[in-house]
């Protein structure tokens, strides 16, 4: 099946049902942390492929470039030295979103349509849609959205959703060098994910595993880990990531709470209004009013 | 215009009670699918060779126009070329920047002479910096080219001037430069293609 989707999977702010009918294959990102060499040509290939381009940066004293994640910069190399029994081990994680089948992000957002989930699993941003509130920020378990200076509208990788919907692999891991990016259906990533993890285990690395998260229903972009008991090693990455608790209380309960006292309150008074009618005075009150007050 | 106390409180509610069923998600806007239009569709794909490394990668150069004569042509996109069995598809990141080094404005896109003793560079046409290179070589060639060794054989050497090949050459280019330069007597010949 096709990855293109024109389905609407999700939609932030919108409460009408979305269309399902159709079949649509649920891609995703597999990255082989182990196969990384950290040459950064998916970065490049990213901003070339997105018309972005960050502005030259500074060193650091670190091999991070960009340090960080921008609203022009989508994905970015972040280099960790581990020492583990005796062992100098240099881990290299491509950072970016991790398009979640549980998108905090979008839960967050209070703009209808700035931010979609698509059939195939993909979660983009529609700038144009977007009112800067930053809500995403929050939203977002990994710290992946960036809010730009220059228009105050949030950015991230949209795992070139425009390539895969002509049958393209994403800008990433068509230019990947050494093959540690793949990009397919979920179910063949991970078929190809056990046989990287078979080989990595008869390598040495007992605890090899995949990065697929249960607490945001798993992710459209998936790593390969060495050490999948301690994904905290690779940069920070998450033990047990999940939408931040303000995020489900907020849109959980205390919105539609919120709702519900006000449509109460608008049903109170068409009742009141029912019931009792508006408040009437008859002409001798009003002259008796008006005596009351007049200075004699 | 007129307007009573009680119309302008008619129209006040009617306008807060629309925007706040608006709100609640009574009037959504229609939910279409909104991804970027494929950038490379109709514009023309040209292969060539990365420039950079002795790697030799192939690239697709996808740029504006179907190369028609009132449509002028602009590099928009360059990607790795998955027929080339160097790199099929893949590109480092010096690679995947091409389309900024093409745009570069220090990019050198002409000839140019220094002459000896300036401190300029001159920009020179091609056929003057064709005449002018092969002017050096006869000269070289003549001044210094064996054409016997100390024991009166035949040896036709032209130890003076060296040749560095293109690594991203054909082999049909490749065999062209072989026999031109080991015509001439030319021995030290090399490429740039072994890194």
């Amino acid at each position: 099946m096709a990855w293109q989707s024109l389905d609407i999977r999700r939609r932030s702010a919108t409460t009408t049902p979305m269309p399902q009918v159709r079949e649509s294959t649920e891609v995703a990102k597999l990255i082989d942390i182990s196969q990384c060499i950290g040459c950064k040509a998916c970065q490049v290939a990213c901003m070339e492929w997105n018309d972005l381009r960050c502005e030259v940066g500074y060193c650091v004293g670190v091999y991070d470039n960009p340090p960080d994640l921008t609203a022009k910069a989508w994905t970015v190399m972040r280099f960790t030295e581990l020492e583990n029994d005796g062992r100098l081990e240099w881990l290299i994680r491509k950072d970016g979103c991790m398009h979640c089948q549980d998108p905090g992000c979008l839960k967050a957002c209070p703009a209808p349509g700035a931010i979609v989930q698509y059939a195939n699993g993909i979660v983009e941003f529609h700038q144009e849609h977007c009112i800067g509130c930053g809500y995403c920020l929050t939203g977002c378990p990994f710290n992946i959205p960036r809010l730009s200076d220059q228009d105050h509208k949030a950015y991230k990788c949209s795992l070139c959703s425009d390539r895969v919907a002509v049958g393209q692999v994403p800008a990433c891991i068509k230019t990947c060098p050494t093959g540690a990016l793949h990009f397919g259906s979920k179910e063949d990533m991970k078929e190809h994910a056990e046989q990287r993890i078979i080989d990595l285990k008869s390598r040495g690395f007992a605890n090899a595993g995949l990065y697929d998260p249960p607490g945001v229903e798993g992710t459209h972009v998936m790593y390969v880990l060495q050490h999948a008991d301690h994904p905290e090693w690779y940069a920070g990455l998450p033990q047990d990531p999940a939408i931040s608790p303000l995020v489900e209380v907020w849109k959980g309960w205390t919105k539609p709470l919120a709702i519900g006292v006000m449509a109460a309150g608008v049903l109170a008074s068409l009742i009141h209004y029912v019931m009792k009618g508006p408040n009437e005075i008859s002409k001798e009150t009003e002259k008796e009013v008006e005596n009351e007050t007049r200075p004699e | 215009m007129n307007v009573t106390r009680r119309q302008f409180l008619k129209v006040t509610a009617a306008g807060l009670g629309s925007s706040s069923l608006a709100m609640l998600g009574f009037s959504p806007q229609p939910a279409l699918a909104e991804i970027r239009n494929f950038k490379l569709a109709r514009t023309t794909e040209t292969r060539n060779t990365c420039p950079y490394c002795s790697v030799s990668c192939g690239v697709l150069i996808y740029s504006l126009g179907d190369k028609s004569k009132n449509a002028r042509a602009e590099i928009i996109h360059i990607e790795g070329d998955p027929d080339n069995p160097v790199n099929r598809g893949t590109l480092c990141p010096k690679g995947a920047g091409l389309l900024d080094m093409i745009h570069s404005a220090s990019r050198l896109k002409h000839p140019e002479v220094r002459e000896a003793g300036s401190s300029e560079w001159k920009r020179i046409t091609w056929d003057d910096a064709f005449t002018r290179i092969a002017k050096h070589l006869k000269a070289d060639r003549d001044a210094h080219f064996i054409k016997t060794n100390a024991d009166g054989a035949t040896v036709n050497r032209w130890n003076t001037t060296g040749f560095l090949a293109s690594s991203a050459a054909s082999n049909e280019a490749g065999y062209l430069t072989h026999k031109v330069l080991r015509g001439l007597g030319v021995v030290t010949l090399d490429t740039q293609a072994r890194i």
